[in-house]
């Protein structure tokens, strides 16, 4: 034993073992969000149960567990009795989505074949079945042959309909909002400055007509969605729930519906695509618990790729002062202590910089200065895109410049040496040998970066994140980007999701998709910035001799 | 410590019969880092279009010497110097000296062969893509890479990869290369800092007839540990020791008949 001791055996495996607990720590973490994510895209099967009071219930099975001991008689205690919990849905007829059903109290399962799955624009799911299609006063009965494909033709064309209404009132009718907004900042503004009273009031008169101009269009596109909503309004389907409760629901309200218990794995499949692209390209319903993250995952890729933007120059420009012009000596230790302090600053502090610097005083300046008109409304004086993105980068500075002063000292000085000797100027060896030879350490100082700075929600918050952002910071109006919007992040939508929604039991799926998601675009982000390393690494490395 | 004079300079070598003139001129030459003397009261004229060699034990000073003449000491804090230097007639270390364009004119070779990580052309490129390509074409360009890697002897073992990483070539072709990447601005004096210590014999015999090929354009100025190679490749032959230069002469007469005798027992091999 004292052997091994000695030799530093037991040492090597207490590295072993290091490395193994962090490996099973991150895969265990990766494998329980896949786990419990997954019920998100699968079409789960619907369980009707009949009960030992006569009730039925009809719904999914979320979660099974054994029944804990001190919660039952001594006669049945460690038999292995298991409860349910079922997700049954139908939340405007019973008022919650989930219910536990002790397994002592079930006296039937099936799977009926009929059974549906209606995913609503509103309440969450309805389970139950199909009874009537009712086109305006024509009513199809579910007996009648091809039922159910009829319903679904019927439901694409609704669909159809409710993209076009979607697409008039978010692109169009956007559209014509943002101009009526600006022509009307503009009045206040020839309010405010113009002096010559009859200049004003003409310019105003005619920007008044432009207004007028926009809110008969507005006019024209309002008819035509209402014009489409009531016509859409006409279709809709009768429903009962296991129990035969009614519910008529328009076929404008229904996203989709399926037959689960007659689906087999290939088209659960199909479905879990539909699914995954729904989660990835589309918008967030009820208050973010359904649909998609798009705008999150807009928002949080925009906004790294800003931060970068500012924080690679700045960290480079800083390491390459620190390494190659400073004069080494006191002072720069400090500066190198205190730049390497920084990269560990609690980031909420670092939001509440931002909060402070960027919006109140750079954004407040800017508004004081070019948008007086619109106050005390702000502008730029308000969280916005840009200002989370500039207090990221200060947050992620010090872990460019540390990597970015690394890769300077592995330049070999034969190399600048030789570019010196070959009357190069000390800024022309940076420039051309030495920026060149240090871009692999400096895309690591960007990779390291970046998983921060996506990873961040801290100092966001107080930045601009939203919880639902109306616009993206990109669009089709001029100038096309619009830093000073509000966004989404993903990391935010993790947490308003999981914790700040009215129904969080049926959010937690979506929390742990989000999370993988989030965890997919870190790791492509840095994937993307390996690839490029490693092509510079091979271009770059240094001489074998 | 006049060793040198005139003479030795306007007797030329054996083997060249055309009259060879005064390059450089050293002149009480006083060299500190910090406040260590490194060199003391050199005083030295480097013929032009010669070989003259630097030999002495370690530390003896000859590559501090050899960097002063194209002012890479200048890169190392705290250094200073006394005395002059004169190239073509000007003072380098004057004040108000353009020293990139010092270096133009003369060039250095250093012991590590250090390509830079680019391609083989645009290792030889570098040099005047830097001074700015002034008017010159691409075809141009090509011609002086041609030709300059021509000069190096390196032409025909790289013509063909041209665009291929300069770190893929051999050590000995990297040192050529290197070679090829300072003739190309059209130095007039070489600097080399003990060219061939890290190449295999058939390398550093390669560099050694380049040497004698350059002499007939440049002025070369060679630092070497190797006896021998200073024997083979150098008309003039100066001795340091201790920071001194102890003799300086014409390589046969330092290698046959040396004056002093800290040289005769270095060239002996009695120390160093």
């Amino acid at each position: 034993m004292k052997n091994r001791y000695k030799s530093g055996e037991i040492f090597i495996w207490f590295t072993g073992m290091g490395l193994g607990i962090s490996l099973i720590m991150i895969s265990g973490l990766l494998v329980l969000i896949l786990l419990n994510g997954k019920d998100y895209f699968w079409a789960s099967e619907l369980r009707e149960i009949t009960l030992n009071d006569g009730r039925k219930i009809l719904g999914e099975v979320v979660k099974e567990e054994l029944i804990p001991n001190y919660n039952l008689p001594d006669s049945l205690k460690n038999t292995g009795l298991k409860r349910i919990q079922l997700k049954i849905g139908n939340r405007d007829i019973y008022g919650f989505d989930f219910q536990w059903i002790d397994a002592r109290n079930i006296i039937s399962v099936n799977f009926p074949d009929d059974a549906v799955t209606i995913e609503r624009t509103e309440f969450g799911n309805f389970y139950g079945f199909i009874r009537e299609l009712i086109i305006d006063d024509k009513i199809i009965k579910s007996d009648q042959p091809d039922f159910i494909i009829k319903v679904k033709e019927q439901a694409d064309e609704i669909a159809a309909y409710r993209e076009q209404i979607k697409s008039i009132e978010k692109s169009d009718i956007g559209e014509i909002n943002y101009n009526i907004e600006s022509l009307r900042l503009e009045i206040k503004k020839i309010q405010y400055q113009e002096d010559d009273k009859s200049k004003a009031e003409r310019l105003i008169a005619e920007l008044n007509k432009a207004i007028a101009i926009e809110n008969s269009k507005y006019e024209q596109l309002k008819l035509k969605v209402d014009s489409l909503r009531s016509l859409a309004s006409l279709y809709s389907i009768y429903c009962e729930d296991i129990n035969g409760r009614p519910k008529t629901i328009s076929l404008l309200d229904v996203v989709r519906f399926y037959q689960p218990n007659q689906m087999n794995f290939t088209s659960k499949l199909g479905f879990t695509f539909t699914k995954i692209f729904e989660f990835i390209f589309d918008e967030p319903r009820e208050s973010n618990t359904e649909g998609g993250v798009f705008p999150a995952i807009f928002g949080t890729v925009m906004m790294v790729l800003i931060m970068s933007i500012f924080t690679v120059p700045l960290g480079v420009l800083a390491a390459l002062y620190l390494r190659e012009y400073a004069r080494q000596g006191t002072l720069v230790r400090l500066v190198r202590i205190a730049v390497n302090n920084l990269a560990g600053v609690p980031s909420i502090v670092f939001g509440v910089f931002g909060l402070g610097f960027f919006i109140y005083f750079v954004g407040g300046t800017i508004d004081q200065l070019f948008y007086p008109e619109r106050l005390p409304a702000p502008t730029w004086g308000t969280g916005g895109i840009l200002w989370a993105s500039l207090t990221l980068s200060l947050l992620t500075v010090p872990v460019v410049i540390v990597a970015t002063e690394e890769a300077l000292t592995q330049i070999p000085r034969g190399m600048r040496e030789a570019a010196l000797a070959l009357g190069a100027t000390k800024w022309q060896v940076t420039r051309r040998i030495i920026i060149p030879a240090a871009m692999p350490g400096i895309l690591t100082g960007l990779i390291l970066a970046m998983a921060r700075a996506a990873g961040e929600v801290a100092p966001l918050m107080i930045t601009g994140v939203v919880k639902l952002a109306p616009t993206l910071p990109f669009d089709a109006n001029f100038p096309f980007f619009h830093l000073d919007r509000k966004f989404m992040h993903l990391g935010f939508h993790i947490y308003d999701v999981g914790f700040q929604s009215p129904n969080i039991e049926a959010a937690l799926p979506m929390v742990f998709t989000t999370t993988l998601l989030l965890i997919l675009i870190v790791v492509l982000l840095n994937i993307t910035a390996m690839i490029i390393r490693a092509r510079l690494r091979k271009k770059y490395k240094s001489s074998a001799f | 410590m006049e060793l040198v004079n005139k003479d030795i300079v306007e007797k030329p070598n054996g083997s060249t019969d055309k009259k060879s003139k005064l390059k450089v001129e050293v002149k009480n030459l006083d060299f500190y880092y910090g406040d260590t003397l490194a060199l003391e009261k050199i005083t030295m004229n480097i013929p032009s279009h010669e070989v003259t060699a630097l030999i002495g034990p370690s530390g003896c000073g000859k590559s501090t010497f050899l960097r002063t003449l194209n002012r890479m000491n200048d890169l190392i804090d705290n250094v200073r110097v006394e005395g002059e230097i004169i190239i073509d007639g000007k003072d380098i270390y004057k004040s108000g000296l353009d020293v990139v364009q010092l270096r133009k004119k003369v060039g250095m070779i250093f012991q590590k062969s250090n390509p830079f990580p680019k391609s083989i052309y645009e290792n030889v490129a570098f040099g005047l893509r830097i001074g700015g390509l002034g008017n010159k074409s691409k075809s141009e360009l090509d011609e002086i890479v041609e030709f300059s890697l021509k000069q190096a002897a390196l032409w025909d073992e790289v013509k063909d990869r041209l665009d291929e990483s300069a770190l893929g070539l051999s050590g000995g072709q990297q040192q050529r290369l290197c070679i090829a990447r300072a003739l190309a601005i059209k130095p007039e004096i070489l600097l080399m800092d003990e060219p061939a210590s890290a190449l295999d014999p058939i390398s550093t015999a390669k560099i050694e007839e380049l040497i004698h090929e350059l002499r007939k354009k440049y002025t070369i100025v060679i630092v070497t540990h190797n006896l021998q190679q200073a024997a083979r490749v150098s008309n003039y032959t100066a001795f340091f020791y201790l920071g001194r230069l102890i003799e300086f002469d014409k390589t046969s007469k330092i290698f046959t008949n040396p004056s002093n005798k800290q040289t005769e027992d270095y060239i002996t091999g009695r120390f160093g």
